[in-house]
């Protein structure tokens, strides 16, 4: 049984049309990239997995369950999590009170503490617990986040861009966390640019263009792939 | 859990993150402030006691909207219409049922209650239709407005609940002060010694349950709403509803306020949800600092003692004051002017301390 799938799934905003009867399908534990030139409609994918947008028409599932008009926060409950491209942490508050926030939901207040620890040690930002989250550098914020997102013991973990502006230390262990994420039994769905960090994490990438899956395959398929290379380059070189 | 551990763990939450002030030197220094309260009325006349009474009224009103506004991040323009919604509440109720058997403080609770469904009212639309930002503001002030203008119009006699009149922009009067039965005769709590007592007892209580609020997990959500109210819906918490909660609770301080104001003056006017009267405790809670209680409690204070001595002195020039007050405070101190002082203290205190490690 698939964890995610959607079914001719489709977005209009006014004439515009966004995502094109997107058919998809994730299955459980795996790591999957999800890549596109821009306006490729990943993020409008993205929104709509996640509630914050509802299909014009089409359904969603997740674990075999109807979620196509569940409020974002319904969803989350179910085992869902994402951590956003822009950092979506609370600034004026301490890295430790931004994971507990995010842990006080589901964790009891004695093993609270304990459980901020652990997190702040996973995500190697013990020294930083007191901070402000607004006073980290930015691969500091973009792994908070990530921290706030698996706090909450998901079991689908959206990731938007969740390399963005990291130096290539930083990427290559963000890729090495989703990874030990990933063996506890977290599956992945990640939108990226970066090809080398695909490359690190991806088990299955899927190729998105003009609001349609445009092909799928294995990262070595999609580079090989010229219609792929076309998309990205331009009709001249397929 | 056993009672004992619950109690514990509440009195734990009196300090946390959310709260400026922590430990025995903060403490010790609201006993002596609470030790001074209490013995003031023992060296002042009953006018001037009487007179305190009145600046604590409005204290409730402004930590209300330090909740909803500086901790949730809603700027309500209207807490005034639930002290009004309360007051008149107040004043029909008693008005009605008189002040035998202990109906007054019914009468306080009712009146508190009728403010909190109004509120939930009010709020269901504004937070479950996604209102937020200018658009709050714009909305809650314009319901306050439209209250006052419909109260205005009511002078006629065929407006009346019972036996109260309206009495339209003339205010209503002649409700009964709140009055606690008693074996040896009931007691009248006029503005004097007794309901200072009082007002200060359940000043102090609503400041530390509040403390307990913003404190617990419920402060943490609304705090983080505040601050990113995407990401705390994407932490799987239903924010419409935090917010809606933070509104209902922020909204019945306001409507405390309006009782015991109603009940200290025996009267209520239409002007108490007009502009202006909906414009100061954004002052008060803006100048002391919205973002913490304490500050919000102190600036309040200090703002309405500052403002009725210019309203002795200046009359018309005081409101001109307030704003020039407001518009500075934004300008320098955006976090309010007490909050400003309390973060340049503890600046020069880790500086202090760190020069003196430094020598060490």
């Amino acid at each position: 049984m698939p964890i995610l799938e959607t079914r001719a799934l489709n977005k209009w905003f006014g004439g515009l049309h966004v995502t094109g009867g997107v058919d998809f399908v994730l299955e459980p534990g795996e790591m999957h990239c999800l890549i596109g030139p821009n306006g490729a409609g990943k993020s409008t994918l993205f929104r709509l997995i996640l509630g914050e947008h509802f299909p014009t028409s089409g359904e969603i599932l997740y674990e075999n369950h109807d979620i196509t008009r569940a409020k974002s926060y319904e969803r989350i409950r179910r085992g869902i999590s994402v951590k956003f491209q822009v950092p979506g942490i609370f600034k004026a508050l301490s890295v430790a009170q931004n994971l507990q926030i995010a842990l006080q939901h589901h964790v009891v207040p004695t093993a609270l503490k304990q459980e901020v620890e652990r997190l702040l040690n996973f995500l190697n930002l013990r020294a930083a617990a007191k901070q402000l989250a607004g006073n980290l550098s930015h691969g500091q914020k973009q792994w908070l986040e990530i921290g706030m997102a698996i706090a909450l013991k998901p079991k689908l973990l959206l990731l938007d861009e969740p390399t963005a502006g990291m130096t290539p230390d930083e990427t290559f262990a963000t890729g090495e966390m989703l990874q030990t994420l990933n063996r506890a039994g977290v599956t992945v769905l990640a939108v990226e640019h970066d090809m080398a960090f695909v490359r690190q994490i991806a088990q299955r990438v899927t190729v998105l263009h003009l609001g349609k899956v445009f092909a799928q395959g294995t990262i070595d398929e999609i580079v090989a792939n010229e219609r792929v290379a076309a998309i990205y380059l331009g009709e001249s070189h397929a | 859990m056993s009672a004992l551990s619950h109690l514990v763990s509440i009195v734990t939450l009196l300090e946390g993150p959310q709260t400026l002030g922590r430990g025995r030197r903060f403490w010790s220094g609201v006993i002596l402030i609470l030790v001074a309260a209490f013995a003031y009325p023992l060296f002042a006349d009953g006018y001037d006691v009487g007179n305190n009474v009145y600046f604590f009224n409005w204290i409730f009103m402004a930590l209300g909207l330090c909740l909803i506004w500086g901790y949730g991040g809603s700027l309500s323009f209207g807490q005034t219409a639930f002290f009004g919604i309360a007051g008149y509440a107040y004043g029909v109720l008693t008005i009605n049922l008189g002040d035998a058997y202990g109906l007054t403080l019914f009468a306080l609770i009712a009146a508190g209650l009728i403010s909190a469904v109004c509120a939930a009212i009010l709020g269901y639309f504004l937070f479950f239709g996604r209102i937020s930002g200018v658009f709050l503001g714009i909305v809650t002030l314009s319901v306050t407005l439209v209250m006052e203008r419909f109260i205005s119009q009511t002078a006629g006699p065929e407006w009346h609940i019972g036996t109260a009149r309206l009495n339209g922009f003339n205010g209503m009067g002649g409700m009964p002060s709140l009055t606690v039965p008693w074996p040896g005769g009931p007691i009248v709590l006029l503005p004097d010694v007794g309901l200072y007592y009082v007002t200060l007892v359940l000043l102090v209580f609503v400041y530390l349950g509040l403390r307990v609020l913003v404190n617990s997990r419920f402060g943490n959500v609304i705090v983080a709403i505040r601050e990113n109210p995407e990401r705390a819906e994407m932490l799987g918490y239903d924010v419409r509803k935090y917010q809606l909660g933070t509104f209902v609770i922020g909204s019945s301080l306001a409507g405390l306020s309006g009782v015991l104001y109603t009940s200290w003056g025996n009267y209520i006017t239409p002007a108490s949800m007009g502009m202006t009267a909906a414009s100061l405790p954004i002052v008060w809670v803006a100048v002391g600092g919205r973002s913490d209680l304490t500050t919000t409690l102190l600036g309040t204070f200090l703002v309405l003692l500052v403002f009725q001595a210019l309203t002795i002195y200046g009359s018309q020039y005081a409101l001109v004051a307030m704003g020039t007050l407001l518009v500075v405070t934004v300008l320098l101190a955006p976090n309010g002017i007490v909050a400003g002082v309390v973060s340049l203290v503890s600046k020069r205190r880790v500086r202090k301390r760190a020069k003196s490690e430094q020598v060490l």
